[in-house]
């Protein structure tokens, strides 16, 4: 841990004295702006919304530079405790492991709700299943249904699709639904689910194998697979079908909020850039993406 | 002047020295590393539960047995695919072909070791995992015989140039006794040039091995990566995990010093010993053969 921190300090200062020595030049060109960096790490959910904030951020305070990476929600919080990045975007909420982490470190994780997310449930196009209970999904997932006839479909294995296990959709869909949202419930994803790396491979692997059941954000799915519509325990002969309209008004089941952690209470060039993140503007963006925009 | 020239020769050949150690030196940093970071797993996590058969690791459930035998599977299977293509196409570029298809083999079979496996990958992921889901009739065409095909396609050229090379090493006389003896050419390069080579030969192999064991990405794209203990009889032909694409996709997320973190450094140590016991079995292999031929030929 210390040792991280030493060599991430060490890899910071490295960075900062070379943008300077970079800098030196442009700076004397413009000379009243300073220029300020913000990094921003985390969630593959969120990589192309924050990557939108910060290309529309550039005409709104040019002299704010934000870099935006993707690698997981864990890896951003993770960057955030070894202090490396300034903003961790996740699709989960920091655990209390991690939460720990960073006190020990010195800092104080703030939370955002920056937006809300449906986590669709996806099959190819030509499988006739259209909808599903909570319950039946969870027992794909646990591996205790395991052919497409159980379901009134075709008589074919089911392949069930996951992102890993450092994603926080992941995380996400075993405590929603995996677990059908009990905390007692300790059960987990059958050996047999194929973790996949990206959304885009379980959107590929979904638009082409007839056998293949996924799940990824609303915000990633494309015109090529077919959406399942869901219902809830309570209501198990309703099935809805994830849309901004069902997730605002709470239908949709499987949604969740999508957050940014600060190391601390903001200031300076990463409170301007959350008080924007937050306002009509930005927000108007999360809607052009898929994403369903956090109204409070 | 020449008092100059000396001391100059002494500074440059204890350079020399200094870089050759150096590799020793790197080695054993790398061992310590891997032990500091990876042997604490032995404490905090009982043997039991970490040779069980559940690989998920944010619940607390660290048995690497799938992982291990999912590598070993994927290995083994490439290298029965790359060594009849590597070491047929050695004998062909050194053996058999004119030297302008040489010209020609050559520069197309390093540009093959020149493809990122993570292209491969792609190409495994978009083209040949749909195929060999149409033509096999599987559930799914992500499987432990996709990965294992781009990892033969990835040490081929390994195999090539080494074994290539040691069949050159072979003295042209004996070839030229061989069919003087009246041997037809197939005999020749099955019963002379290839025993002759041998020891050449089979450290391509192993390096070969080494190379699709180590390798990560194209793997970690195309194998599905699902941690099933891969024992059944169509289990080639099902989803695996690999021990180097468990590390790659889930270092990221570990906080340093965790127990989760400590298990991935202990799977690391056990590659490292994997690919020790290769490399020591490779040279001992090779070390034998050629005192048994130092002795024929005395």
């Amino acid at each position: 841990m210390r040792r991280f921190l030493i060599l991430s300090i060490f890899v910071t200062v490295l960075l900062i004295s070379g943008c300077n020595g970079q800098n030196t030049p442009s700076t004397e060109t413009t000379p009243p702006a300073s220029v300020e960096y913000i990094e921003n790490k985390g969630s593959d959910t969120i990589v192309n919304l924050a990557l939108a904030w910060a290309e529309r951020y550039q005409t709104v305070k040019p002299e704010v530079r934000i870099s935006v990476t993707g690698g997981g929600s864990g890896t951003g919080i993770t960057a955030l405790i070894n202090g490396t990045v300034d903003i961790a975007n996740a699709s989960r909420q920091i655990k209390s492991e991690e939460q720990e982490a960073a006190k020990a470190a010195g800092y104080n994780p703030q939370e955002f709700v920056i937006a809300r997310d449906a986590i669709a449930i996806i099959v190819h196009p030509s499988n006739p299943v259209d909808h599903l209970t909570l319950e039946q999904l969870s027992k794909i997932y646990k591996g205790e249904i395991t052919n497409w006839s159980e379901l009134g479909g075709e008589d074919r294995e089911i392949v069930c699709l996951s992102r890993e296990t450092n994603s926080g959709t992941h995380v996400y869909f075993l405590e929603a639904v995996v677990r059908m949202g009990s905390g007692e419930d300790k059960s987990i994803f059958t050996a047999n689910a194929l973790l996949l790396p990206s959304s885009e491979g379980i959107i590929a692997e979904v638009k082409d194998n007839p056998n293949a059941i996924g799940y990824d954000s609303l915000g990633y799915i494309t015109d090529d697979v077919k959406l399942v519509a869901v219902s809830s325990l309570e209501t198990p002969d309703m099935f809805i079908l994830p849309s901004l309209e069902t997730v605002n008004n709470n239908s949709y089941l499987i949604s969740r909020n999508l957050y940014m952690y600060t190391l601390d209470v903001p200031t300076g060039a990463v409170k301007d850039y959350m008080d924007w993140i937050l306002s009509a503007e930005a927000q108007q963006i999360v809607s052009e993406l898929g994403f369903i925009p956090n109204i409070n | 002047m020449s008092k100059a020239n000396q001391k100059g020769g002494q500074v440059i050949s204890s350079a020399i020295r200094i870089t050759g150690y150096s590799s020793i030196l790197f080695v054993l940093l790398i061992l310590f590393f891997l032990l500091r970071e990876g042997l604490p797993a032995l404490a905090s996590t009982p043997l039991k539960s970490l040779f069980s058969v559940r690989w998920y690791p944010i619940e607390g459930y660290f048995g690497i047995l799938p992982l291990i035998l999912g590598s070993l599977l994927v290995t083994i299977a490439a290298t029965l695919i790359a060594l009849p293509f590597g070491i047929g196409s050695a004998v062909f570029l050194s053996e058999v072909a004119p030297p302008w298809l040489c010209d020609i083999l050559k520069p197309i079979i390093e540009i093959l070791a020149g493809i990122p496996s993570v292209v491969l990958g792609f190409i495994g992921i978009l083209v040949f995992a749909p195929f060999i889901r149409r033509f096999l009739d599987i559930p799914t065409g992500l499987t432990a015989f996709t990965g294992a095909v781009l990892l033969g396609l990835i040490s081929i050229p390994t195999i090539v140039s080494v074994a290539e090379d040691a069949l050159n090493t072979v003295p042209n006389s004996y070839r030229q006794a061989a069919l003087a003896l009246g041997a037809t050419e197939w005999q020749t390069i099955w019963n002379v040039t290839l025993p002759a080579a041998k020891s050449g030969v089979l450290t391509a192999v192993m390096l070969g091995i080494g190379r699709s064991m180590g390798e990560t990405m194209a793997v970690m794209m195309v194998t599905g990566n699902a941690p099933v203990l891969p024992l059944q009889l169509n289990s080639l032909f099902r989803p695996v995990r690999t021990m180097t694409a468990t590390i790659a996709s889930e270092m990221g997320e570990v906080a340093a010093g965790s127990q989760h973190y400590e298990v991935l450094f202990f799977i690391g140590i056990v590659l490292f010993l994997l690919s020790l016991v290769i490399n020591i079995s490779a040279s001992l292999v090779s070390t034998r053969s050629r005192g048994r031929a130092e002795r024929l030929l005395s």
